[in-house]
C-alpha cells in the first residue's frame, strides 16, 4: 500500500465504500430500526435501532451517507442534524437501560452546516453528546468506516475503543477546508491532508484510535464476519472492566497531555 | 433587586447625563471608531466604560483586562500559568506562529485559568483570549480547562468561564479536536458533583469550542451581539446558497432559540454572576 494521505481521504470518500447501512445488515441480525429524536424530527443521516451481535442485544447507531445519487441526497450526504445526534443520544440512553452495549459506526464529512441547524442548536446537540458518553455505563464501541469529520463524528466517538477501517480518515477538519483557511489555496489540500495526521496510523500513533481493521475482502462476507467477531471479542473484554467509566475518562484525559509543556520558562 | 435589573442596560456614558454624539476632539487623545454606530470615542471613555460604545456596542476585551473586571481587586490567582503547547504534529510553521503570538499578545495560550473571588464569593475561573490565535483551542487550553474543572471537583469550587474561539486549533490535528471530549467530560465530573457552572458566551465563540463547553454550563449567558455558532456563516452560505436570516448566529438568535438563558451586558456582568453564585452556593452534597 503506497497510499497517499490525501488519497486516502478519497478513498475513505468513495461512494461505492460499504456505508453503515451495509455494516448493520452484514454484522448484526434481526437489526430493528427506531426512529426519532422525540423532539423535532427523524434524520435520515443517522441510522439507529437494536439487533443481534451473535444472539446478543446491541443498539446500533450509524451515519448513513448512501451509494447512488438518490439515496446520498436522501441521506443528506452524511451531514447530520442536530435532531441525528440527539437521536443517537435517545438511543444510547435506552441501550443503557437495558444494559445493551452501544456500537456506532462513522461516516461523515460533518455535522451540517445549514441554517436549520444552527437555529436548532447543533454546537449545543454535539456537546451534549460528548458529556453524556462520556458517562455511559455501558460498552462503547465506535468505529470509523470512511470519514472522521470533525465534531461531527467525535458525537458519536466518545467510545471505550475507537477503531479505523484502514483507508478511514479521522480529523479536525477537511484538508480543503485546511488549505483554504491556512494558506488561502484550497489545491494545497494535498500538503494539507499529510500535515494533519489524519490517517488510521496517524490516529492510532497519537492515541486517538486502538485498532486498525485491515480492507481485505472489503464489502464481502468474510470482512463482516471477522467485524462480528471483533466486535464480540471486544464487548467480552469490556464486560470484565469493572469501571468503564473511569477508564473511558481516563482514555481521553490522556490525549493530548503529552504535547504540551508544563514548566514555566 | 428584580432580576431584570441585570439583564437592562446600565451604560455609564449616558448616565453621566452626557450626550455622546459630539465627542470632544481633543488633540492627541487616541479614539476608536465604533463598527456599530461609526462615532469616534476616545479610549479614555470607553475604557471607563468597560469597553462598550454608548450604542451598546461590546468591543473586545483582552482576557486579563476581563479578569480584572470580573474578579474583586487582588482575589485572582492564576493556575497553571506556564503550561503551553509545543508542536505534536510538526505542523508546517506552527511553532513560528505560536512564537509570534507570544509576543505580540503577551500570553502563552489562548486561555487564562485561575481562582477568585466574584462579589466575594469564591470561585474557578477561565477566561479564554482572543488574542492568542483567536481562542482556539489546541491540547494547551483542552488541559487546562480539564485541570480546572478537576481543580474544581476536589475543591468543590463552582467554574466561571468566558468564551471566545474560533474553534479547535487545527495545528494540532486530532488532538485539539479530542480537546472537546476531554474538557466535556471533565465538564461533566464537576456537574456530576453537583457543582455549578455558568459560562459567558462572547463574540464571537464558534466551532469546537461551541459544540462542547460553551453550551455544556448550567446557566449560559451571552454578551449582547455576540457571535455564538457551530459553523461558519460564509460556510453555511456556500453549502446552502441560501441568504441567512437577519441577526443569524448573534447573541439574541440563540436566545430566541432557546441556547442561551440571558443576555447580560458586560457592565451588569458582576453583580449576576455574584448572585448566581450566591443562589447555587448552599447546596449540599449530593
Amino acid at each position: 500500500m503506497n497510499e497517499t494521505p490525501y488519497s486516502r481521504v478519497k478513498l475513505a470518500r468513495d461512494s461505492k465504500r460499504p456505508t453503515g447501512l451495509d455494516y448493520i445488515t452484514n454484522v448484526f441480525a434481526g437489526f430493528m430500526e427506531l426512529h426519532g429524536d422525540r423532539r423535532f424530527g427523524d434524520d435520515k443521516a443517522i441510522v439507529g435501532g437494536i439487533a443481534l451481535l451473535n444472539d446478543r442485544p446491541v443498539t446500533v447507531i450509524a451515519i448513513e451517507k448512501g451509494h447512488t445519487a438518490k439515496e446520498r441526497s436522501y441521506r443528506n450526504f452524511g451531514a447530520p442534524h442536530p435532531e441525528g445526534y440527539r437521536k443517537a443520544l435517545r438511543l444510547m440512553k435506552q441501550a443503557e437501560k437495558f444494559g445493551r452495549p452501544v456500537i456506532c459506526f462513522i461516516d461523515t464529512s460533518g455535522a451540517y452546516c445549514g441554517i436549520g441547524a444552527e437555529e436548532r442548536g447543533q454546537g449545543q446537540a454535539i456537546g451534549e453528546n460528548l458529556t453524556e458518553m462520556s458517562t455511559l455505563c455501558v460498552p462503547v464501541i465506535s468505529i470509523l468506516i470512511g470519514e472522521g469529520g470533525s465534531g461531527g463524528a467525535l458525537a458519536l466517538a466518545v467510545a471505550d475503543r475507537v477503531w479505523m477501517l484502514q483507508n478511514a480518515v479521522y480529523s479536525v477538519i477537511s484538508p480543503e477546508g485546511c488549505a483554504s483557511i491556512l494558506w488561502k489555496d484550497p489545491s494545497k489540500a494535498e500538503e494539507a491532508a499529510a500535515s494533519l495526521k489524519l490517517t488510521a496510523e496517524d490516529a492510532r500513533g497519537l492515541g486517538v484510535a486502538e485498532r486498525i481493521i485491515s480492507e481485505k475482502d472489503l464489502g464481502k462476507k468474510e470482512f463482516y464476519d471477522r467485524i462480528r467477531d471483533l466486535l464480540s471479542s471486544e464487548l467480552e473484554t469490556l464486560g470484565k472492566d469493572t469501571d468503564l467509566v473511569g477508564s473511558r475518562y481516563e482514555r481521553f484525559r490522556s490525549l493530548g497531555t503529552g504535547a504540551v509543556i508544563k514548566e514555566r520558562l | 433587586m428584580a432580576l431584570i435589573n441585570f439583564l437592562k442596560p446600565k451604560n455609564k456614558l449616558e448616565e453621566g447625563g452626557r450626550t455622546a454624539a459630539p465627542v470632544q476632539q481633543d488633540a492627541g487623545e487616541p479614539e476608536k471608531s465604533c463598527p456599530n454606530c461609526r462615532r469616534n470615542i476616545p479610549v479614555s471613555r470607553l475604557w471607563a466604560n468597560g469597553l462598550v460604545c454608548s450604542c451598546g456596542y461590546h468591543f473586545r476585551m483582552k482576557a486579563r483586562q476581563r479578569i480584572s473586571v470580573i474578579s474583586d481587586r487582588g482575589t485572582f490567582k492564576e493556575l497553571y500559568p506556564g503550561l503551553k503547547a509545543q508542536n505534536p504534529l510538526d505542523f508546517p510553521g506552527y511553532s513560528e506562529k505560536t512564537e509570534t503570538v507570544r509576543l505580540a499578545s503577551g500570553e502563552e495560550e489562548a486561555v487564562i485559568c485561575g481562582t477568585g473571588e466574584i462579589g466575594g464569593e469564591s470561585c474557578c475561573l477561565f477566561v479564554m483570549e482572543s488574542y492568542f490565535m483567536m481562542g482556539s483551542m489546541g491540547s494547551a487550553v483542552g488541559e487546562k480547562l480539564t485541570m480546572l474543572f478537576e481543580y474544581a471537583v476536589e475543591r468543590r469550587l463552582p467554574v466561571v468561564g468566558f468564551t471566545v474561539s474560533g474553534g479547535a486549533r487545527m495545528q494540532e490535528g486530532l488532538l485539539s479536536l479530542m480537546q472537546m471530549a476531554k474538557v466535556s467530560a471533565a465538564v461533566k465530573r464537576h456537574s456530576d458533583a453537583g457543582l455549578f457552572y455558568v459560562v459567558v458566551l462572547t463574540d464571537p465563540t464558534t466551532g469546537g469550542v461551541t459544540a462542547s463547553f460553551a453550551m455544556e454550563g448550567d446557566v449560559i449567558l451571552a454578551e449582547p451581539g455576540a457571535t455564538v455558532g457551530f459553523a461558519g456563516a460564509r460556510v453555511i452560505e456556500q453549502t446552502t446558497k441560501k441568504p441567512l436570516p437577519k441577526g443569524f448566529q448573534k447573541s439574541e438568535f440563540l436566545l430566541e432559540h432557546g441556547f442561551v438563558d440571558a443576555i447580560v451586558p458586560r457592565a451588569n456582568q458582576k453583580a449576576l454572576i455574584s448572585y448566581l453564585l450566591k443562589i447555587h452556593s448552599g447546596r449540599s452534597e449530593p
